[in-house]
């Protein structure tokens, strides 16, 4: 499978994650977001940008009990919550914003 | 959800790079963290490798992983036990591994050392009073 935006092609693999990290560009995650039926606001791409900070200090993607308590200290305790969360993700923070983000599926996702 | 809370250790015991039970158990670690039970590490013989501060996999085709066991922490795993004489065998002390902390909640977000160095004797307790040993 694979993205075509920017006339490039990003390759995914068969659950829809970008097989390459390193050619993540915020084109991909607006792609996966219109296939989702989503428009990524601001809120969407703190947390995005966020994972994708995680990911660089940590090398995984984290689950979503860790992201949610990060998220809430990093971006404030009302962000810090499965509802908000779920509530800008509906496929779930961990899987679907780690695909938008160019991320692995988090470890511990089934 | 049961109630029972069991003690988990994981014990690690080779070189992080050349074999992939090290990575291996840095994920089973983390996947089993999502079950709020008891978990603990054990670093011996060449398994200290693992926590050494300032590895370079550029030379190699392995990820560089050992910056994950920072994140061990924001998974509420606290307790990484280092054989003392595993690293004097080694030629190595505290100092040439990485610092690990976790922040503790109820204490203000204090942050507090993850690595427990216990000498062989004491590691030996500890083994003694889990319930269940993974060995990598």
């Amino acid at each position: 499978m694979a993205i075509e935006a920017n006339g490039k092609v990003f390759e995914t693999d068969e659950e829809g994650y970008l097989v390459t990290l390193a050619d993540w560009e915020p084109v991909v995650a607006e792609e996966m977001a219109k296939e989702d039926d989503l428009e990524l606001t601001d809120e969407h791409w703190d947390i995005i940008n966020f994972l994708r900070e995680y990911y660089e200090e940590y090398q995984i993607a984290p689950a979503v009990r860790v992201l949610t308590k990060a998220v809430g200290k990093k971006l404030g305790k009302e962000k810090g919550n499965s509802k908000y969360l779920y509530g800008l993700f509906p496929y779930g923070p961990g899987k679907q914003a780690c695909r938008f983000a160019g991320l692995p599926k988090p470890t511990g996702c089934i | 959800m049961s109630e029972t809370i069991k003690k988990f250790m994981y014990l690690n015991r080779r070189a992080p790079y050349g074999t992939i039970y090290a990575w291996e158990s840095l994920e089973v670690v983390l996947i089993g963290a999502a079950f709020d039970q008891d978990v603990s590490l054990a670093f011996i013989g060449d398994g200290v490798y693992q926590l050494l501060e300032g590895q370079d996999t550029s030379e190699s085709d392995m990820k560089n992983f050992s910056t994950t066991y920072k994140a061990l922490g924001d998974y509420d795993v606290t307790k990484l036990y280092v054989e003392k004489e595993s690293l004097e065998e080694r030629g190595l002390t505290l100092d040439d591994l990485m610092p690990l902390t976790w922040e503790d909640e109820d204490d203000d977000w204090a942050e507090k050392d993850s690595i427990r160095l216990v000498s062989r004797a004491e590691l030996a307790d500890v083994l003694d009073d889990q319930d269940i040993v993974y060995s990598f």
